[in-house]
């Protein structure tokens, strides 16, 4: 099956690309490496077909906030990359905690598995723009109209933090 | 081998909400059900508002104290 294939191949070009942005050195390469992880997710949700959530996540993760990213780390402009090694107890308690996380994820997909086909030839149009809009539009409108508060409660606090403590915005 | 900067720290934020994201587009496609993706909708809003005023502390921390390491964020602490 083709399907699952190309299912595969993006999985593991998502953990490669995730792990990239933790592992690099310089924050300017784990910003490119995000912008191909988010391409990557975008494919998939395409794969899954969420059409709406692909647009979506293209235009404002991989468009706006890693722009936004960016900017930040050119207007910074560190030019120093040196990362102190943690302590040995910290690397301990770390791995020990990763390791047992990861042995409970395990045990918890382990039975999971058997149903695992997630990528078939679905036509469902529940992700197309219509049915969401509908959706957006009945369901939530109480919550669509907050988030423009939250918008503009974070523009506000954006301007404020980010402003020199005694410059008059005019 | 730990993360000490406060850009890098935003970033990993960033990619475990768009694992829970994953996550949640691929059980409204197993289900067949449009709330999971409107969810998704408005954890993107929260993550870019988010992104804004994280950034915005980054810049003024870096006004303040010249340098964006995490551990530098200790004031309260005692």
């Amino acid at each position: 099956m083709s399907l699952q294939i190309i299912s595969i191949i993006l999985g593991s070009l998502t953990l490669a690309a995730a792990l990239m942005v933790v592992l690099s050195k310089h924050p300017v390469r784990s910003v490119i490496y995000l912008v191909i992880t988010f391409f990557l997710i975008t494919s998939m949700y395409i794969m899954m077909n969420a059409q709406f959530l692909a647009i979506v996540n293209m235009i404002v993760y991989a468009g706006a906030i890693m722009v936004l990213f960016l900017y930040v780390l050119m207007l910074l402009n560190l030019n120093k990359d040196i990362e102190p090694l943690a302590s040995k107890s910290a690397q301990l308690a770390a791995f020990i905690a990763g390791g047992s996380l990861f042995l409970v994820l395990i045990t918890a997909l382990k039975d999971t598995l058997v149903l695992g086909q997630s990528f078939r030839e679905n036509n469902s149009v529940i992700g197309n723009v219509k049915e969401l809009g509908n959706l957006l539009f009945s369901k939530y409108v109480v919550a669509f109209e907050l988030t423009s508060i939250l918008f503009i409660a974070a523009m506000v606090g954006a301007i404020l933090l980010a402003k020199r403590e005694n410059q008059i915005i005019e | 081998m730990t993360r000490k900067n406060m850009i890098v720290l935003l970033m990993c934020i960033e990619l475990m909400l768009n694992a829970v994201n994953l996550m949640l587009v691929t059980f409204s496609t197993y289900y067949n059900n449009g709330d999971a993706q409107i969810f998704v909708f408005f954890t993107m809003v929260v993550a870019a508002a988010e992104a804004t005023v994280g950034l915005s502390i980054i810049i003024m921390a870096y006004r303040n104290l010249k340098s964006i390491d995490i551990d530098m964020f200790n004031k309260l602490k005692n």
